[in-house]
């Protein structure tokens, strides 16, 4: 069985590297994500939030979904904590 | 060691003067610190999971420096359970709020029907109320997580 693990470890972490074959290269002006996306938050974002900080703005709202389930995530982890270990007194 | 150990068992306050008053001095601007670092989020690094994050750290600090009953003083259980449910739910309500406007969930253009100040002007203080509910939950988080594994669970006694 514990082979059997390993095995199917290895299989899917040879999988994933070969992925990121096809990554563009880190920082590439060129890439999909930098020519297209990355413009239009340097160029809209302010004006369009009137929040300075371009992190916070993408954070806060062009991926506001993924800060909502981040701190859901968080949510979570403190509830299962405190339903497993809290007990009272009595 | 186990003469050091003997010394703590007799004293169990510890001779940690210097590390009370320390604390004692710190924990205010520490949580000051917090809340600059969360209402901040708009100009300089930082927001409400940083923010959040040092808040807690303060409540930690003091349950370590003196002892679990002198932090849940500061910050009852039962506050901090009602701050970290009304953190997620600040954010989800006003997620719900705009959709529920006539907009997109999460677009904070549509609480402009509710107080009109202007689309853009509502983006930015939709983001602030936003990064204030994840404050309030990652503080409450923290400083529980540490209280019930530190305690076992009965807040007790705790590190």
């Amino acid at each position: 069985m514990k082979v059997f693990a390993l095995l199917a470890t290895l299989a899917t972490g040879i999988v994933l590297l070969y992925g990121t074959r096809d990554f563009a290269p880190w920082g590439d002006p060129n890439s999909p994500a930098n020519s297209h996306l990355s413009r239009v938050y340097i160029e809209r974002a302010v004006e369009e939030t009137h929040v300075p900080n371009l992190v916070t703005a993408i954070l806060g709202d062009y991926r506001g979904y993924d800060t909502m389930f981040e701190t859901v995530v968080i949510y979570c982890a403190g509830l299962a904590v405190v339903s497993v270990l809290r007990r009272s007194r009595s | 060691m186990k003469q050091l150990q003997e010394q703590v068992g007799r004293n169990p306050e510890g001779d940690n003067l210097i590390i009370r008053t320390s604390v004692r001095l710190l924990v205010p601007f520490i949580q000051l610190y917090g809340l600059y670092v969360i209402v901040h989020g708009h100009y300089s690094p930082g927001g409400g999971f940083q923010g959040g994050v040092v808040l807690g750290a303060s409540f930690i600090l003091l349950a370590l420096a003196y002892d679990l009953k002198t932090s849940l003083r500061f910050m009852s259980e039962r506050v901090n359970n009602l701050l970290g449910n009304l953190g997620v739910l600040i954010f989800v309500g006003i997620a719900l709020l705009c959709a529920l406007l006539g907009g997109l969930f999460l677009d904070y253009a549509a609480l402009e029907r509710l107080i009109p100040l202007g689309a853009e002007e509502w983006h930015s203080l939709g983001i602030f109320l936003v990064e204030l509910g994840v404050g309030l939950a990652v503080m409450s988080i923290m400083a529980s997580l540490f209280w019930d594994l530190a305690s076992g669970g009965d807040m007790e006694e705790g590190l």
